[in-house]
C-alpha cells in the first residue's frame, strides 16, 4: 500500500485549509455526523433556493480523510439539485468502495478521494460527510410547520 | 491492501500422544535464566512466530499488546497438543480421553491459582474474559447486595466494561454508580476518593492499570480504606496481570480479581474470575445449565461446588490449557524481569518521544505501565494509526473503551503505544522514525 496514493496533496490541502469551513446561520436544515468509532464530529448546515443547494458550510473535528471529504464534498454539490447530488454520491461511494477501476472525469477533485478504497477502515472517514448531508437534506424535506 | 507473506510459518513439533500431560514442550527459554539477568530479546522474540512476518513489507513492529498479546510458541503447541491428543468432555466421562482433558482444565486452574497465589482453585472461576468477570460479579453479587440509596464507587479511567456492567446493574436496583475523578497527570484524585468511600458505598470496582494511560493505581491503600469500611473491591486485572512484578490476590487482600489470557500471552476467550471463596461461596449462580449443578429434579436443583457453580456448560477447555501454558511462560521468563524489561522500554520510549516536535503524552502518573498515550498537534491519531501502519508498526488509535476519560481531557481519540516483552529498543527507534514520517506528511 502507497501512502501517497491515500493523502494525495489535494487531500493534504484540503485538510490543512477546508473549504466552506464554519456554520451558516441561519440555515434551511443542519445535521451532525457521528462517527464513534474514531470520534469524528461533523456538522454541517445548508441553505437551499429553487430546489438547489445554493450554500452549505461544515465544522468539526476529524482526521484528515473526513476532514478533505467533507471540504472537497462541499465545492462538488454547492449549486446542485438534490437529484445530482444523490447521483454524485452514488458514484463517490463507488469510488471510495474499490467499485470504479477509474473515476469518471467529472467527478473533478473529488478523484484524489480514490486511494481510501485500497484503505477500507477508512471508507466510514471519507463517507461521513456524504450521510450527514443527505441527513440534513432529508430534513429540509420536511414539510414546513405552520407553528 | 495488499498482504505480505508470514516470512515465518509457525512449526509444529510432532504430536506425542502423551496421557494427561499437558507440559507445553521445549523452548529455549525453558533454561532458567539467573533471576537478576536481563531478559534475553532475541529469544523470547523468537518464541513468537507472528513476529517473523512481514506487514506493508516492513518487519511487524507489534505495539499494540494492551488490546491483545500475541501467543509464544508454548502457547500455541499446548493448545494444539491438547486438541490433538487429550480432547474430550470434562467432567462427565469415565473413558480415559475424558480424564485426561478434565485433569488438563484442572491442571491449568492449578497454575492460575498458583500465579496469583489464591488459597484454593474453589476461588478461581474460569470465564471468557475480563468482562464476562465482571459482569458476573455484577449480576450474581452486586445485584442482590444493591437497593436505593446505594453506590457503587469507580474511576473515570475504567474501561467500559468495568462501567456499564455497573450502569445495568445500578438501573435495575435503584443504586448510583459515582466515579472517582483523575488528576491532569492521569493519576487518581484519592482525596476524591477517600471522601466519596462512604457509609452508601457497596462495592468499589478499580482498574488496577488503566489500559488508556498506564497508570498502575495505589491499590493496596485504596483496597484498605475500602475494607476499613467493610466495602469489598474487585479489581479489573486487565492491564496488570502480564505487566506488573507481582499479582497476588492475598497481598492486595481484594475480593474479586479479573482478568483476560488474551493479554497475557495466552488464547481469547478465557479469562479468570478470582473470587474470595467466603463470597463466592454466599453468591448464588448465574447461568444455569451443565456442570454447574450436583443434582437437578424439575422441581428444584442442588448447586455445585465452588467453583463449578459459576461454570455452567461445556467450558472452553483449550483456551484453560492455553492459558496455563501462559502462565508457565511468563513463570519461566521471571515475571519481575519481564517488569523490568518493560519499565526500560517505558523510559526510553517516553524520553525519544519527547523529542519529537509538537507530541504530547496523555497521562503521566509518576507509577505507570508500559502503555504511552499522545496526540501530535494538527494530526488526527486516527492518520498516525495510518501512517505507521504503512510502516509496518501497529498501534491503537482510538477512545480506548474510555469515553469517559477521553471526555476529561477533551480529546476525541489518542494513540497509543503499549508494550510488552517481546519489545524492544529497536521498536522505540521504528516508532520515532514512524513518527518523524508522520510529521513529514502533515507538517
Ligand atoms: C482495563 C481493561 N479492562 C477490561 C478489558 C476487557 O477485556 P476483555 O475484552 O478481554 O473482556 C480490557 C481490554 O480491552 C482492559 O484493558
Amino acid at each position: 500500500m502507497d501512502l501517497k496514493d491515500l493523502y494525495r496533496e489535494v487531500v493534504l490541502d484540503h485538510n490543512r485549509s477546508p473549504r466552506n469551513f464554519g456554520r451558516l446561520e441561519p440555515a434551511d436544515a443542519e445535521a451532525q455526523g457521528h462517527n464513534p468509532l474514531c470520534g469524528d464530529r461533523l456538522h454541517l448546515t445548508l441553505r437551499l433556493q429553487d430546489e438547489r443547494l445554493s450554500d452549505l458550510r461544515f465544522e468539526g473535528q476529524g482526521c484528515a480523510i473526513s476532514v478533505a471529504s467533507a471540504s472537497l464534498m462541499s465545492e462538488a454539490v454547492k449549486g446542485r439539485s438534490r437529484a445530482e447530488i444523490a447521483q454524485l454520491y452514488d458514484e463517490v461511494h463507488a469510488m471510495l468502495t474499490g467499485r470504479l477501476s477509474h473515476p469518471p472525469a467529472h467527478l473533478g477533485k473529488l478523484a484524489a478521494l480514490a486511494g481510501v478504497a485500497e484503505f477500507p477502515v477508512r471508507v466510514k472517514c471519507a463517507s461521513l460527510c456524504w450521510h450527514t448531508l443527505n441527513a440534513a437534506l432529508e430534513r429540509a424535506n420536511a414539510p414546513v410547520s405552520t407553528e | 491492501m495488499s498482504r505480505a507473506v508470514p516470512a515465518q510459518s509457525i512449526q509444529t513439533r510432532p504430536i506425542e500422544a502423551q496421557a494427561g500431560e499437558t507440559r507445553t514442550g521445549e523452548t529455549r527459554t525453558d533454561e532458567a535464566q539467573a533471576p537478576d539477568s536481563p531478559l534475553d530479546e532475541a529469544q523470547v522474540r523468537a518464541d513468537f512466530p507472528i513476529l517473523g512476518r512481514l506487514v506493508n513489507g516492513r518487519r511487524l513492529v507489534y505495539l499494540d499488546s494492551a488490546a491483545s498479546s500475541q501467543r509464544p510458541r508454548p502457547v500455541l503447541q499446548a493448545v494444539e497438543r491438547y486438541e490433538s491428543t487429550m480432547h474430550s468432555n470434562v467432567h462427565r466421562g469415565v473413558h480415559s480421553l475424558s480424564q485426561w482433558a478434565t485433569e488438563a482444565y484442572e491442571q491449568a486452574r492449578e497454575r492460575v491459582r498458583r500465579f496469583i497465589n489464591a488459597r484454593s482453585v474453589r476461588e478461581i472461576v474460569f470465564v471468557r474474559g475480563t468482562t464476562e468477570a465482571i459482569n458476573l460479579v455484577a449480576h450474581s453479587y452486586a445485584r442482590a447486595e444493591l437497593g436505593p440509596g446505594d453506590e457503587v464507587l469507580i474511576t473515570l479511567l475504567e474501561h467500559h466494561s468495568n462501567i456499564v456492567p455497573w450502569q445495568i446493574v445500578c438501573a435495575a436496583t435503584g443504586a448510583r454508580l459515582r466515579a472517582v475523578p483523575v488528576l491532569a497527570n492521569g493519576e487518581l484524585d484519592l482525596a476524591a476518593y477517600h471522601s466519596m468511600l462512604s457509609d452508601r458505598t457497596r462495592l468499589v470496582a478499580l482498574a488496577h492499570v488503566s489500559n488508556a494511560l498506564g497508570t498502575v493505581l495505589p491499590v493496596q491503600e485504596l483496597i484498605r480504606a475500602a475494607h476499613a469500611r467493610a466495602v469489598p473491591v474487585l479489581l479489573d486485572g486487565a492491564q496488570a496481570i502480564a505487566h506488573l512484578p507481582v499479582v497476588d490476590v492475598q497481598a492486595l487482600d481484594c475480593d474479586f480479581y479479573a482478568f483476560s489470557a488474551h493479554k497475557m500471552y495466552g488464547p481469547t476467550g478465557i479469562g479468570v474470575l478470582y473470587g474470595r471463596e467466603s463470597l463466592l461461596a454466599a453468591m448464588p449462580p448465574w447461568q444455569g445449565g451443565g456442570d454447574m449443578i450436583r443434582s437437578v429434579s424439575i422441581e428444584e436443583t442442588t448447586y455445585n461446588e465452588l467453583p463449578a457453580k459459576f461454570e455452567a456448560g461445556t467450558p472452553n477447555i483449550s483456551g484453560a490449557v492455553g492459558l496455563g501454558a501462559a502462565v508457565d511462560y511468563l513463570e519461566r521468563l521471571g515475571r519481575e524481569r519481564v517488569a523490568a524489561h518493560e519499565q526500560r522500554l517505558l523510559e526510553l520510549a517516553t524520553s525519544r518521544l519527547a523529542s519529537v516536535p509538537h507530541l504530547h503524552l496523555v497521562g503521566t502518573a509518576a507509577h505507570r505501565a508500559a502503555v504511552i498515550s499522545f496526540t501530535i498537534d494538527g494530526v488526527h491519531p486516527h492518520d498516525i494509526g495510518t501512517v505507521l501502519d504503512s510502516e509496518g508498526i501497529a498501534v491503537r488509535t482510538g477512545h480506548h473503551c474510555a469515553m469517559p476519560l477521553m471526555q476529561f481531557y477533551g480529546l476525541p481519540a489518542t494513540a497509543r503505544a503499549s508494550f510488552a516483552v517481546y519489545n524492544g529498543a529497536d521498536d522505540v527507534e521504528r516508532l520515532v522514525a514512524g513518527l518523524q514520517r508522520v510529521r513529514e506528511l502533515f507538517g
